[in-house]
């Protein structure tokens, strides 16, 4: 018997360890590339190592007109279609997370469609719908997009949530003799509150630089993914673009971070079940 | 009172209760969503007149027709089929041991530096990342800098003169996008795999070591099998983001077109959207295919 060979849960394989840290580091590596290429006093190719550094290109790029309002716009629709993807996305996820009926799958495929099926398929059929009735393109149908997938976000975190909460919770708050809305007030909400943040979290930083839909929906107004998007095509401003970068980054970060914060696995609840 | 009165009302009647939460979200989704999946149906059975380039809007099957007989047409579809397989087999290698082992091995606190590495490149900005890329695989950029500096810059250039794949520089070759889809999408795959594996019990390895199994052994008959559910959830994200992408191939680039790219080309600079929309229904129809397939393999269930 050879009992170091054995498997051993809290020794993996030397070739395992070095697969998963080369994994990681692989998926971070761009991100920090770019930081760097932030700093570069380089403004012409994307020659590496840097030069030199330098923090110039900050100043630049906030004294630019044309950032700054592509910047509050895509601000105001992402809290616009996180507003309303919260409301939309809860509801569905209260209707369908313990309730039997016969149309419930269907009903669930068609909340998770918009994130199933590729993007490009959303942005060219809100186009064509947009066409056929004769909408143009504005504020309004960015938003109309961008709540449509940020929704199935939040209908996803919360319904995950209801489904891990026990049902029997329910019953006995209202054997305790509650009523249905001392019941959500007390015993649902209190449960659903984090998970309900978290998917708003999320869909907020996903609509921030959603590019994909947006560029069917956009018309003339300019986010700053499709300022971005362009500039990726006719480069005139790299070192401003590569500050874009680290704002984006920098901008969706929080939203990301607080969403992990809120749905981090709670080590007391999972040894419980 | 009378809100508690209304809420006794709702909970005897659960009909009314769960229409009074549906009505919201269906009105959005039948109208929004379902609406303009079925405005771009009804297009793609327009056609474009090819003399006053105007939209027909009379039933025709033409623009189908146009789809699934030219050479070109075809070759787009195949060509981002391969692509998405390739994808998605090299996302599931590459995701099998750091979801093994932020799953199985890791604790505490590297667990969760485990997690929070993984969802942050995965929700860092998608254009940001496409951008990274192509900072890196420029012809001056760090890639080439790093074979260089190690003296293998001939094995990079090798590599890029292979015919089908290769290119000038590893930023417009098929190698290149290759590297930046499996890059884009691998979170993607880790997420579901990981979930699959936190559900195996412990209990199960235990038995296999007991039965003589090495740890080689253990993990091909008894972890691989059970993360399968896992690998076939993450590879419906792998499969669909690939097929429907339009900005990695036109950044990364090589010279052919894939189906996303046909779209949105169409739609745009050439204002054919019946032919726009007919070709986005190709990946409809193979993403409704694949979910037939990998809900066989228990996809639904470890989502």
């Amino acid at each position: 018997m050879r009992f170091s060979k054995q498997w051993r849960p809290d020794h993996p394989s030397w070739l395992m360890r070095i697969g998963a840290f080369c994994g990681l580091a692989f998926m971070h590596v761009p991100v920090f590339i770019i930081i760097l290429y932030a700093f570069t006093t380089e403004d012409r190719t994307y020659r590496f190592p840097p030069p030199g550094l330098t923090l110039r290109w900050f100043e630049v790029a906030f004294a630019r007109a044309d950032i700054w309002s592509s910047l509050s716009l895509s601000l105001a629709v992402a809290a616009c279609a996180t507003a309303i993807a919260m409301v939309l996305g809860t509801l569905a996820a209260f209707a369908l997370a313990r309730a039997k009926f016969p149309a419930k799958d269907s009903l669930t495929v068609l909340f998770v469609l918009p994130i199933a099926l590729p993007g490009i398929v959303t942005g060219i059929a809100l186009l064509a719908a947009m066409k056929l009735a004769d909408l143009d393109a504005s504020f309004v149908t960015i938003v109309m997009g961008h709540a449509t997938f940020c929704t199935v976000i939040v209908y996803n975190n919360v319904i995950a949530r209801l489904r891990r909460l026990p049902p029997n919770w329910v019953e006995a708050s209202m054997d305790l003799g509650a009523h249905g809305l001392q019941t959500l007030r007390y015993v649902l909400l209190p449960q659903v509150a984090t998970a309900f943040l978290a998917g708003g979290m999320l869909a907020f930083a996903l609509s921030f630089d959603e590019i994909i839909v947006t560029i069917f929906t956009a018309g003339k107004e300019r986010t700053l993914p499709i300022w971005f998007f362009n500039e990726l095509f006719r480069p005139r401003d790299r070192p401003i673009t590569n500050v874009v970068a680290v704002i984006v980054i920098a901008v969706t970060l929080v939203p990301i971070l607080l969403a992990y914060y809120f749905t981090r696995p709670d080590d007391e609840h999972e040894t419980a079940r | 009172m009378s809100l508690r009165a209304a809420s006794t009302f709702f909970y005897r009647r659960p009909n009314w209760y769960l229409a009074l939460l549906l009505v919201p979200p269906l009105l959005w989704f039948g109208t929004v969503y379902l609406g303009s999946l079925f405005a771009l149906l009804a297009q793609s059975f327009y056609r474009i007149d090819d003399f006053t380039a105007q939209i027909v809007r009379e039933p025709t099957l033409a623009t189908y027709r146009q789809v699934v007989t030219q050479r070109a047409n075809i070759d787009i579809v195949l060509r981002t089929l391969t692509m998405a397989v390739a994808v998605t087999i090299a996302c599931a290698i590459i995701a099998l041991p750091i979801a093994t082992y932020m799953a199985r091995y890791a604790r505490g606190r590297m667990k969760a530096f485990f997690y929070v590495g993984v969802m942050l490149p995965m929700w860092t900005s998608y254009l940001v990342k496409v951008y990274a890329w192509r900072l890196l695989l420029a012809k001056e950029g760090i890639i080439a800098w790093v074979f260089s500096k190690l003296g293998l810059l001939g094995l990079l250039e090798a590599a890029l003169e292979t015919p089908g794949v290769g290119g000038p520089s590893l930023s417009s070759s098929y190698i290149g996008m290759f590297i930046v889809f499996v890059y884009m999408w691998l979170p993607f795959m880790i997420l579901p795999m990981a979930a699959a594996l936190e559900r195996v019990p412990g209990s199960l390895l235990q038995a296999s070591a007991d039965l003589g199994a090495r740890p080689a052994q253990t993990f091909r008959n008894v972890v691989l099998p059970l993360a399968v559910p896992g690998i076939a959830a993450g590879s419906v994200f792998t499969f669909s983001l690939t097929l429907g992408d339009y900005i990695i191939p036109s950044v990364v680039g090589a010279p052919g077109y894939f189906i996303g790219m046909m779209v949105y080309v169409q739609q745009g600079t050439a204002g054919n959207i019946p032919l726009a929309a007919a070709f986005s229904v190709v990946p409809i129809i193979l993403i409704f295919a694949y979910l037939s397939i990998a809900k066989r393999f228990g996809a639904f269930d470890a989502l």
